[in-house]
């Protein structure tokens, strides 16, 4: 059976940081990705980031991904990387991790720690036809046409007025496709105001209070019915039918937490990080001794603070394994947890605060 | 092929041509891509119908979770064509129900 010391389990930037770091010290890292390509959800982002200077704001987000590969390639004696190769389950009794590469090849690791960083997974919300083709995850629409250059669709409903469906419906005008609205079912936009302003200015239309009714279509999106909704969520009766092939759906992510049920580390379900997430030390750790946890798959919040949270989980590791002076492993340390705190400070930050208290225990030793 | 041509930010590099199939039907597509984002270019929307009520089905999550673009590729069923990279020749098909695998035993 292949063995490895450590493997991380996603190439989005938190694992990608997870494996620079660990690797950094000397670890034998294997780097799995079920995708076609590394990089998770920022290769797809073409805007500029929001966030702290430390962290590259300012910074495309597909520009990041290139500096992170850059740094695994100066890595690349210590990490083995495998892309379109999925963890399909973990063994309690031997510590065991299967994987499929493709569809149909089967092997088995065994990794002595193991760094969850699998991300995040679209929500979806109840509507008649709902099923259609042309029903499409944002993250999925970006897939599209940012990473292959393929059209979407004609025109777009988006829903949900957050910063995703927001910058998601700016990149489709980038691509040339029409959005004909945001609904938003909030009588406020959840996203930045520069965001909404960018394609307020653009000619498209907010209908805040409004949902879907229904997806209009027999073997695909052919139209959309929006309804308004008073304070208690009811429909008021108010109804408009919209000429659109894509109903964009953009409300929200919840972490992709599998493997570590699997695992049988102890999970509380966090309202504040979208869903289910694992308890964790300060270092990332989680109950289970070998595995740790990093990015939206410890809960749904930034690529900023999913690669500072991978580079803590990586050193969590190695120090676990025993590489390193424990100075520069504790001095390091200390430099990332002050950046994030940097970046989950103010007002923005409370959120995530409140929710990483409700899942953070002191240490796992006592 | 309904691509983006023209991008303010982003150049799009795009491996080999190559020609599959999609129910007998000969198209294009670039090798090394997903099989759903070609067949998407190809404006073929519907991917399989589901067992029961015969519902279409098709790209939802594009990241291999949601099983939703399962398809036959070369005979194979529950193929994630979302996250399969196309090949020349490929033999894709719509997965109708619950797909059968061939078993050698
Ligand atoms: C439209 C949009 C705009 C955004 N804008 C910003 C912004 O301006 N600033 C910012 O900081 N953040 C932004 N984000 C958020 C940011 O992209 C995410 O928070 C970040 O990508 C999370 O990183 P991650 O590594 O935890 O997960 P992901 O990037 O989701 O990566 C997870 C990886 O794990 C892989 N994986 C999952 N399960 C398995 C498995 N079982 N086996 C193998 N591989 C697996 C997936 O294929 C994926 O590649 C934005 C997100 C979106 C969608
Ligand atoms: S679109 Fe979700 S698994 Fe392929």
């Amino acid at each position: 059976m292949r063995e490895t010391e450590v493997l991380v389990v996603g190439g989005g930037p938190a694992g990608l940081s997870a494996a620079i770091e660990a690797a950094s010290f000397g670890a034998k890292v294997t780097l799995m990705d079920s995708d076609l390509a590394l990089g998770g959800q920022l290769i797809k982002q073409t805007h500029k980031f929001f966030g702290s200077k430390n962290e590259r704001a300012g910074t495309r987000g597909f520009k990041i991904a290139e500096e992170l590969f850059k740094e695994l390639k100066e890595r690349e004696e210590n990490i083995e990387t495998f892309t379109n190769c999925t963890v399909t389950g973990y063994y309690k009794e031997d510590g065991v991790v299967s994987c499929v590469k493709g569809e149909d090849e089967y092997f088995h690791v065994k990794p002595k720690k193991i760094v969850m960083a699998t991300g995040a997974q679209e929500r979806i919300i109840p509507f008649p036809n709902n099923h259609l083709p042309g029903v499409y995850g944002a993250g999925a629409v970006q897939t599209l046409m940012n990473v292959y250059g393929v059209v979407p669709g004609e025109r777009v409903l988006m829903v949900g007025a957050g910063n995703i469906g927001l910058i998601v419906s700016y990149q489709l005008m980038q691509a040339g496709v029409k959005v004909v609205g945001i609904v938003e079912a909030m009588n406020k936009i959840g996203g930045y105001w520069v965001h909404a302003a960018k394609v307020r200015r653009l000619g498209v239309p907010i209908y805040l209070r409004h949902t879907v009714k229904e997806a209009i279509g027999d073997r695909f999106v052919e139209g959309a019915v929006i309804q308004e909704i008073d304070e208690k969520f009811q429909p008021t009766g108010n109804e408009k039918k919209l000429d659109v092939d894509i109903i964009c759906l953009a409300v929200g992510l919840t972490p992709t937490c599998e493997l570590l049920w699997q695992a049988g580390c102890k999970m509380s379900f966090v309202p504040q990080l979208c869903g289910y997430v694992a308890q964790r030390d300060k270092n990332m750790r989680t109950s289970h001794p070998d595995i740790w946890v990093a990015g939206d798959a410890a809960g749904i919040e930034e690529a900023s603070s999913a690669m500072v949270e991978g580079r803590i989980a990586g050193l969590g590791v190695v120090k676990a394994l025993g590489y390193g002076a424990p100075e520069e492993i504790q001095g390091r340390l200390e430099e990332y947890h002050m950046r994030l705190a940097d970046l989950r400070g103010g007002e923005v930050g409370a959120k995530i605060r409140e929710g990483i208290a409700l899942c953070s225990v002191e240490s796992w030793e006592v | 092929m309904k691509l983006i041509e023209k991008h303010p930010i982003l150049e799009y590099k795009h491996g080999r041509l190559v020609t599959f199939t999609f129910d007998g039907v000969p198209m294009q597509g670039y090798e090394g891509e997903p099989i759903a984002a070609a067949l998407h270019a190809n404006g073929v929307k519907v991917y399989r119908e589901t067992p029961i009520r015969k519902q279409p089905r098709g790209f939802f999550c594009a990241i291999g979770k949601c099983s939703s673009c399962f398809m036959v590729v070369d005979g194979v069923p529950n193929v994630r064509t979302c996250i399969t990279p196309l090949r020349e020749g490929m033999k894709v098909e719509t997965q109708r129900g619950k797909g059968i695998v061939k078993m050698d035993l």
